[in-house]
């Protein structure tokens, strides 16, 4: 599976891409993360408030810092 | 009761003598700093509730169906409820111009969300009462709407940055969000938003409590009171670079107002705080050209002088 953290570079989006981390290694499934930062990008997946987490290219969330148990559920 | 539980705990069990300045200060800090953290906690509490029905998403779709006048109303109302955290002011941005809401229904957006906020009402209205606070809220709408109006109506589409009108927006689905959620939502929106603000809360209420036990009576009446013209548009030169610093600017501006700072030159300075920051023109740079982004100061500026001049004659 294919992770995306979207985020422009504030604080939030930067733990965010650490609890993705923390998540993955929690769930114990195999998962490419990466972090995106440019605005096109973003706003390719009509996300309007960073950070976000995208799956496969699918929004899981936006505008908000999801912990590591929150995010392993929804993988 | 909160009074007596602060004077009790100066006056009585530290032992220390009412109307010494160390007294004064300290039974000031205490009754301001446990007021203000009860309200904040609950109102923040509240107002997250509400805004857990508006993301961005559903005000944009709403916007996107208004043109001028009642979109710039809404689009100010909308501010207060929509959840803005300057580090995401350039995908709104985008997102809102790309569906269509008109530049100046998204500029009156822009300037009331970071503007009237719950933080600055309940910071206002511990401090002040809530008619300064109800002032602040309708006045700060006003200078949203009219400097919105105002943007779209000298029609600076061509100084958005060209490739905001190439982009190719997604569309997002947005979840309706249970109400079992929207608790969550708000402890931990309350939660976050306490954490960041409170160091400035203590220490604006701790030098507050300094300037009201140690300052004499009638201090800046001459610099700062209503009688000096340029009081004002300093006060918002002034507010430009303390961003972040909302929460702890107002108790040390409650202070000054006992010390004779005219109350318009205040809110002139409160708002100044909190539209018109730094880091959002530096952010906004990425989507303005710059001609847009001088004029949106400049208005934005003029607006919240003539506010402060107004109350400074009528209050």
């Amino acid at each position: 599976m294919k992770l995306e953290v979207l985020g422009t570079g504030c604080a939030k989006c930067k733990s965010l891409l650490e609890n993705v981390k923390k998540a993955v290694e929690l769930s114990g499934k195999e998962a490419e993360i990466s972090k995106v930062e440019d605005i096109p990008s973003i706003m390719k997946y009509g996300v309007m408030s960073t950070p976000a987490l995208v799956k496969d290219g699918k929004v899981l969330f936006s505008g908000k810092l999801a912990t590591p148990e929150e995010i392993a559920g929804m993988l | 009761m909160l009074k007596q539980f602060a004077d009790y705990l100066t006056f009585t069990l530290i032992g220390l003598q009412p109307g010494s300045h160390l007294g004064e200060a300290l039974d000031f800090f205490i009754y301001d700093t446990i007021k203000i953290f009860l309200l904040l906690t609950t109102i923040i509490f509240v107002v997250a509730i509400i805004r857990s029905s508006f993301p961005p998403e559903r005000t944009k779709r709403i916007l996107s169906h208004n043109r001028e006048y009642v979109g710039n109303v809404m689009a100010a109302l909308l501010g207060i409820v929509t959840p803005f955290c300057s580090c995401s002011a350039v995908p709104l941005f985008i997102g809102f111009v790309e569906s269509g809401v008109p530049l100046g229904v998204t500029f009156s957006f822009l300037i009331s969300s970071p503007m009237v906020n719950e933080v600055a009402l309940i910071m206002l209205w511990g401090m002040f009462g809530w008619k300064i606070a109800l002032i602040y809220i309708g006045t700060g709408l006003l200078v949203a709407i009219v400097a919105g109006i105002v943007i779209g109506r000298l029609k600076m589409e061509k100084h958005v940055q060209d490739y905001v009108w190439e982009m190719q927006v997604g569309q997002q689905e947005i979840e309706e969000l249970t109400f079992r959620d929207k608790l969550v939502y708000a402890r931990d929106y309350t939660r976050d938003l306490l954490k960041k603000i409170w160091p400035y809360v203590v220490i604006g209420v701790g030098l507050g409590a300094f300037i009201h036990g140690y300052v004499p009576q009638d201090f800046l009446a001459r610099w700062a009171g209503r009688d000096n013209p340029f009081a004002v548009p300093i006060a918002v030169a002034l507010g430009v670079p303390l961003y972040s610093n909302a929460a702890g600017v107002i108790p040390i501006v409650s202070a000054l107002t006992q010390k004779g700072m005219a109350i318009g030159t205040v809110l002139a300075f409160m708002m100044a705080v909190t539209a018109l920051s730094l880091p959002e023109a530096i952010i906004l740079s990425n989507v303005l050209k710059r001609r847009l982004l001088v004029t949106f100061f400049g208005i934005v500026a003029a607006a919240i002088v003539a506010v402060g001049y107004l109350f400074n004659i009528i209050l």
